[in-house]
């Protein structure tokens, strides 16, 4: 069903380090749940619209006006490591 | 390996371009929050728990910046989607607050355009991303190189302009950008402005043996931030390729980064995946469907857009194409132009209390030489500055031109007002009055074209044996003696009327 | 005071404006059996609440709030490692307007890890017990809030409901427990898992009180913060039916009649249809032929949406961070690290069901499904005015019981997905005690008949007098 190589694949696309252990069970976790979603194969669903919202509403917007941003020290409160007046962290592609 | 044949590899190819336009919107705020749009303020000083991204927060679309999106697809002649959708683009990226772009994805707001003779293939909206500054006093994080996101760019409307592999040199990717530039600057939708990001181009680039039908393999060249370098870039890339190519080699699809310093291509750091960006419809977002008001609205507040401009500049005012497309591609200068020649109607009843333009004898300004004074004398003059915020009144301009036409200043002393005009402003007839700069008298004339004959022998001998370019020393001998102040065609007409050539 | 806890927290209002107690008094007694609680329900206790609620619609009746609320700097985790100690700088636009009507919060309740989950044995700050029984689950993902209102660690609570999130645990702790139509409650500041299933509604110990509650989360319409949320038509009543003369009730077959239910349910649903009829109604069987498959659809709709939700905890702007050196293992280590093998499981499932390829044949799939289950619905109400199905195929379970096989654990899902798949609200109220544990009934009707809904339940549930107190209610739940 997922095999391992996948279950490597799609965790580093949702940026998980999986151990050993959580590799092995998530492939059979997936699988075992995959099988049971997979039964939706069976309808003939051809021509069916797909729904993405069920409320029926279109063109709900904002008027351009501006709000009061949060102060700096308000938004970097919460940072895990906040320097040179932002958020820091490694460089992407750094090592 | 590759088998190349000799016809191959003296094969002509040609290039196909696209061009990937990201335009950020002049809206006031951002495109799903309230914050204030900034530009050069201090760092993370316009965020707000939306555009941080934080637990629990939604995006509501901003109506201005649909507004003028919709204002950008009516000027590229697209065609409306009449419901489209947000989607989340999913990558994770530390400018990229909450792991996911809102964009539009399969249905973007507008489909097929054109604008002059490049197709445009899709008009979407989305949002930027935030700005990864490299950390600099704060050094390090566990002995790597560290960085330090500012976040009061990110959620800045954007629109992406995709058009079409039309483009055919890099010189016509160039000037259809600047096409694009000016239409989007004069919608006044964007400060269209490359060195601040404001507006962003990518460009795909193949090459094909000349007469083939399909595109070759492409290449992605990001973020050129200048004509100049979309231009080189461009073209350093087609050289690239079709050395590849002429080598037996073979293009392969990747993205590059220019660096205008060295003028190489460097292939990007290829991402940890390959793009899986596993989109799929906001669910916190409804559908876009523009209402027939929303339409109007937008119609509306279209301007003339450049391509017309340059039409009309030709059509009524029988200006040279390329002078035309000068003036209406930068819209100040356009500007400046239809300034001047409303300042210079022959109505005006010299209220600049100027003899010289009172008496102007109705003629009034000539376009075609307004045009080529503006495109030539004062461009180089003030370079890529508004004339608007020059010194120089258009007006002025004008009644200069006409001052030239009726000969009452020669071309050369013209310029030299123009020079002073442009430092330090002042209308021409007092400038041409103070410094002496008016053409001189025809009595006083008359004496030094007699004195110039005497002191020319020579050239007199070879004027009256039919060598005409013997007129220059004549001539520049009465320029010299009148210090500019006289017009060449008339000495040249005074020699042959007194060598009995006329 | 101790009788103050017995009451519901209308009757508690009608004390507060006849002068016999104050909000203070009201606020304290509640929080001091709040703070002194052994079930696992509170995560934060508030300190005080406003002072002058006494003339305000809600009467100042304290509120336990499931901790995906955001409120200011108070700490919000929706019970995850990965946002512990982190303080909101904003509060969501649900608790504030219960608050701007009178009810002030008495604490954040504990809930399963990002509302995934129906046991509560997922959260980062401990399972939940089941005060009717301590061994048990009280459900999830709102066990926190369903626990405290059964517990009267609190008189009435709020929660969010995706897939059956409100009314699992109030079914399986006998309460009152109400998901409204999809986009009549703001989702701003409520953490998000799936957005387009995610509500908030509320966890009662009768339907009055639900009504009271649900009046004020949709007053005001829409939220403009929230793209997604309507105006409600027309202002909740407070239910006041005794009778059911002329309604006509649906028994969904599919759900009814599935081997997943158990016997004792069965037995207290079938009793509860039977009520019906003495009351007036007519219960006839009708066919969602699609629900069966709406389990499916959502186990790929909600971790899709939750995937993409759940990508802003990343260690850069809030929250913890882990990692040492470079992006990629900042990134891997900090989602690790914070979130418990459930979140991850779905984060999982989501992101493969989006991927490169798979796309069309789960997530295009699952929302033609969708559309499917919602045609159903519209057909069955053409035909009855109201749909009946059990709340949860079972009794509370024994903590531990189903951890260690996903797949049973989504079957408690079985009957309440389809509703939310549809957007439709539904209502369970508890139906009487299988061995000495409650067992609920779930009524649902078109999208904005929450009044009708209302309506019906109420006259259930006079007719069944369900007594919502667990046994030895004060000392199971507080320590002596």
């Amino acid at each position: 069903m997922i095999d391992r190589e996948q279950v490597l694949h799609v965790a580093r696309l949702a940026r998980l380090e999986l151990s050993e252990a959580e590799v092995e069970r998530m492939a059979t976790e997936l699988s075992g749940i995959l099988d049971h979603i997979e039964r939706i194969g069976e309808l003939d669903l051809d021509h069916v619209e797909p729904t993405s919202h069920v409320v029926a509403l279109e063109n709900v917007l904002r008027a351009d006006e501006p709000e009061s941003s949060l102060s700096r020290e308000r938004a970097l409160a919460g940072a895990p490591d906040a320097a040179d007046a932002g958020f820091r962290v490694p460089s992407p592609g750094a090592s | 390996m590759t088998t190349v044949t000799t016809t191959a590899v003296e094969r002509a190819y040609e290039p196909t371009i696209g061009l990937e336009i990201h335009v950020q919107l002049r809206t006031r705020t951002k495109m799903f929050c309230g914050c204030a749009l900034s530009f050069g303020d201090e760092p993370n000083t316009h965020t707000c728990q939306i555009c941080l991204g934080h637990p629990g927060t939604l995006p509501v679309p901003n109506a201005e910046a649909i507004h003028f999106a919709l204002m950008i697809g009516l000027a590229l002649e697209c065609e409306l989607s009449p419901r489209s959708i947000f989607h989340r683009k999913n990558y994770f990226y530390p400018d990229l607050p909450k792991g996911y772009q809102i964009s539009q994805f399969d249905i973007p707001l507008w489909g097929h355009g054109r604008l002059g003779e490049v197709r445009v293939h899709r008009v979407h909206l989305e949002e930027d991303a935030a700005k990864l500054v490299h950390a600099g006093s704060s050094g390090r994080i566990h002995g790597a190189e560290a960085s330090v996101v500012d976040f009061n760019r990110g959620g800045t409307p954007l629109v992406e302009i995709v058009t079409e592999p039309d483009l055919t040199s890099p010189a016509q990717a160039g000037e259809w950008l600047r096409l694009l530039r000016a239409t989007l600057g004069r919608l006044g939708v964007s400060d269209v402005n490359m060195d601040e990001g404001s507006l962003r181009c990518d460009a795909n680039v193949s090459i094909r043996p000349v007469g083939t039908a399909d595109l070759g393999t492409k290449t992605e060249l990001k973020n050129m931030n200048s004509f100049r370098f979309l231009e080189r870039g461009v073209a350093a890339e087609i050289a690239r390729q079709e050395e590849i190519v002429r080598g037996g080699g073979q293009v392969v699809q990747e993205t590059l980064h220019y660096d205008p310093t060295s003028g190489t291509l460097t292939p990007l750091r290829s991402k940890e995946e390959s793009h899986d960006y596993r989109y799929f419809p906001e669910p916190d977002l409804v559908p876009l469907a523009p209402t027939e008001a929303m339409m109007a609205r937008a119609r509306e507040a279209l301007p003339e857009l450049p391509a017309a401009r340059a039409e009309r500049f030709e059509r009524e005012l029988a200006l040279a194409p390329e002078t035309a497309k000068l003036l209406a591609f930068r819209s100040e200068l356009g500007d400046f132009f239809e300034a001047g020649l409303a300042g210079a109607a022959p109505s005006d009843e010299g209220g600049r209390g100027d003899a010289g333009a009172a008496n102007g004898s109705g003629a009034a300004t000539d376009p075609r030489t307004l045009a080529s004074w503006i495109t030539v004398e004062l461009v180089s003059r003030l370079g890529d500055a508004n004339p608007a915020d020059s010194p120089v009144e258009p007006a002025a301009l004008a009644e200069l031109v006409r001052m030239v036409s009726a000969r009452e200043v020669s071309g050369s002393a013209a310029k030299e007002v123009l020079d002073a005009m442009a430092a330090e402003g002042g209308q021409p007839s007092s400038i041409v009055a103070e410094r002496g700069l008016g053409l001189a008298a025809a009595d006083e004339l008359g004496a030094i074209v007699d004195r110039a004959i005497d002191e020319n022998p020579d050239a007199v001998e070879k004027i009256r044996s039919g060598k005409n370019k013997a007129m220059g020393a004549i001539v520049g001998s009465v320029m010299r003696e009148t210090k500019g102040r006289a017009d060449g065609g008339e000495v040249g007409r005074m020699v042959r009327e007194r060598l009995g050539l006329g | 005071m101790s009788d103050l806890v017995e009451l519901s927290a209308a009757q508690a209002a009608e004390r507060v404006r006849a002068g016999e107690v104050s909000p203070d008094e009201l606020f304290a007694a509640y929080r001091e059996r709040a703070e002194s609680e052994e079930l696992g329900a509170f995560l934060t206790v508030s300190d005080s609440g406003a002072d002058d609620l006494a003339e305000t619609p809600l009467a100042g009746v304290p509120l336990a709030v499931k901790d995906i609320f955001c409120v200011e700097d108070v700490p919000t985790t929706a019970a995850s490692r990965i946002l512990a100690g982190y303080l909101p700088p904003y509060t969501a636009t649900a608790v504030e307007r219960l608050a701007a009507a009178g009810a002030p919060m008495l604490g954040k309740t504990n809930m399963d890890e990002f509302a995934m989950g129906s046991s509560n044995e997922n959260s980062a700050y401990g399972p939940v017990r089941n005060p009717w029984a301590l061994d048990r689950v009280p459900g999830g993902s709102s066990g926190g809030s369903a626990a405290a209102v059964a517990a009267g660690l609190a008189p009435w609570s709020i929660g969010t409901d995706t897939g059956g999130s409100i009314r699992q645990p109030a079914a399986l702790c006998g309460l009152v427990g109400l998901k409204p139509t999809y986009g009549s409650v703001s989702r701003y500041g409520m953490i998000a898992f799936a957005s387009s299933l995610d509500q908030c509604g509320p966890i009662t110990r009768d339907t009055t009180d639900a009504a009271l509650l649900l009046r004020h989360l949709v007053d005001g319409g829409h939220d403009r913060r929230d793209s997604t949320s309507v105006d409600f038509p027309e202002p909740i009543e407070l239910p006041s039916a005794e009778r059911l003369d002329g309604v006509r009730f649906g028994v969904v077959a599919e759900l009814a009649e599935a081997d997943t239910i158990e016997p004792g349910v069965k037995a207290l649903f079938d009793q509860t249809l039977a009520r019906i009829e003495e009351l007036g109604g007519s219960v006839e069987e009708i066919s969602l032929p699609h629900t069966e498959h709406g389990l499916s659809a959502y186990y790929v709709l909600a971790p899709a949406e939750a995937s993409a939700n759940l990508s802003r905890y990343d260690g850069v702007r809030f929250g913890m961070r882990a990692g040492d050196g470079d992006l990629l293992s900042l990134y891997e280590r900090t989602r690790s690290e914070g979130f418990r093998a459930e979140v991850k499981r779905r984060i999982m499932l989501g992101t493969y069901a989006l991927s490169s390829g798979y796309y069309e044949a789960y997530y295009g799939r699952a929302q033609r499904v969708r559309t499917k289950i919602a045609e159903d619905f519209r057909a069955a109400f053409d035909r009855v005015d109201l749909v009946v199905t059990p709340t949860s195929p079972s009794v509370a379970f024994r903590l531990g019981e189903r951890t260690q096989d996903p797949m049973a654990m989504y079957m408690s899902d079985y009957c309440t997905v389809p509703m939310s798949l549809a957007g439709v609200p539904a209502i369970s109220i508890p139906a009487g005690l299988s061995d000495g544990l409650p067992v609920g009934f779930q009524i649902t009707g078109p999208a904005f008949s929450e009044n009708r809904m209302l309506d019906a339940a109420h006259a259930l549930e006079r007719a069944i007098g369900f007594d919502t107190s667990p046994p030895r209610r004060g000392a199971q739940a507080v320590a002596t």
